[in-house]
């Protein structure tokens, strides 16, 4: 009873390893563009791929990040707020990230300080 | 020994392979701040002038419309209209039927934030600007107040010694000493008035001094544009979207 279990258990494990692989790397790959993109100032195409990014790998927290600075570029603060909440909550101890946010926070808070705008 | 070779060895493949894994890229970014007024209903902008004191050495009113409208002609997509800078002092003081002959030595009537109250008070007088606001084509009116202060100040300053050091090279450092400070203080108080109703759509104040050592000669002139380059950018910002360039680090 007790290998049968453990049998199961590994089959699972071996099954499902290579289909996480498979999306964590075209997520990297969705996210390498993205930034071949950013370079070029193609930021509407490069937030579309990070956001592809996202959808096949929600824990990747580079491209959460990335999508953060992408949402900010075009002006859509909330979506960069909520991008980069995600990316720290993925990765708390990157203090690159953590950066982006501090940056981003202090235009984010003085748009939102002018009398309730 | 061998052992110890091994463990250097795999400690630096570690880092290596951390090194590559960790792939990130600086970009320059431009983070578009939305404007704080909206000035769609608007093709056209009269800044009119500002009731102004202080400092005798620059006119104030003069030199805040010529700037204000040669930033608004390159960086605003409204029409700035071209007009006689309006001496609003004047005005108040006709209609408190206190009219001043100019002083003998120029000295200015407003000479400080209290002699300023008195004037204030055209800025809420929605006909006058609406009758403004008539005259021009029903534009957005941009007037207000400026103080040009001469300020002095004593304090601890940063100034550069220099010093021998045991080898006779000659150091430089950074040593703090009490200095006597003189330099000027603005203090504008923007107003945007919609030229068809008369009345204040925002205002906005700003607080900026420059000082100097008291031996050192800054023309007035200068330090205005100083210290107005320095609020420029959230004056323009108030009529139309700026951008504030950055730097963020996209990760791979």
């Amino acid at each position: 009873m007790g290998k049968r279990l453990l049998l199961a258990a590994a089959l699972i494990v071996a099954t499902a390893l290579p289909a996480y692989a498979d999306k964590r790397s075209d997520a990297k790959a969705q996210v390498s563009f993205g930034i071949l993109v950013a370079q070029k100032n193609l930021w509407k195409e490069a937030v579309r791929s990070w956001e592809r990014a996202t959808e096949l790998d929600p824990t990747y927290p580079a491209a959460w990040n990335n999508l953060g600075i992408g949402y900010e570029q075009l002006g859509r603060f909330t979506d960069a707020r909520k991008a980069y909440e995600k990316a720290m909550e993925l990765d708390p101890n990157n203090t690159l990230i953590r950066n982006n946010n501090d940056q981003f926070r202090e235009i984010y808070d003085r748009q939102n300080r002018r009398g309730g705008r | 020994m061998i052992a110890r070779t091994a463990a250097a060895a795999a400690s630096l493949a570690l880092a290596v392979g951390a090194a590559g894994c960790l792939s990130f890229y600086e970009i320059g970014v431009e983070t578009p701040i939305q404007a704080k007024l909206d000035v769609s209903p608007f093709s056209r902008v009269l800044v009119a002038g500002f009731v102004t004191g202080g400092s005798k050495n620059i006119d104030p009113n003069t030199e805040t419309a010529r700037l204000l409208r040669s930033q608004l002609r390159t960086k605003s997509d409204l029409k700035v209209i071209d007009s006689d800078v309006m001496q609003l002092a004047d005005e108040m003081d006709r209609r408190k039927g206190t009219v001043q002959a100019p002083s003998p030595n120029d000295e200015p009537r407003i000479k400080n934030e209290q002699d300023l109250l008195a004037y204030e008070g055209i800025f809420k007088d929605a006909e006058y600007w609406k009758k403004i606001g008539a005259e021009f084509g029903m534009p957005l009116i941009i007037t207000g107040s400026v103080l040009f202060t001469e300020v002095e100040k004593s304090g601890m300053v940063n100034k550069p010694t220099s010093f021998v050091d045991s080898q006779g090279i000659t150091r430089y450092q950074e040593a703090r000493t009490y200095s006597d400070l003189k330099g000027y203080a603005l203090s504008p108080k923007f107003m945007f008035i919609d030229g068809r109703t008369g009345e204040v759509l925002y205002s906005e104040s700003f607080h900026e001094e420059r000082l100097y050592p008291k031996d050192q000669n800054t023309p007035a002139l200068s330090t205005y544009f100083e210290l107005m380059d320095s609020l420029l950018p959230s004056f323009l910002n108030t009529l139309s979207t700026q951008k504030i360039r950055g730097t963020r680090i996209l990760l791979k």
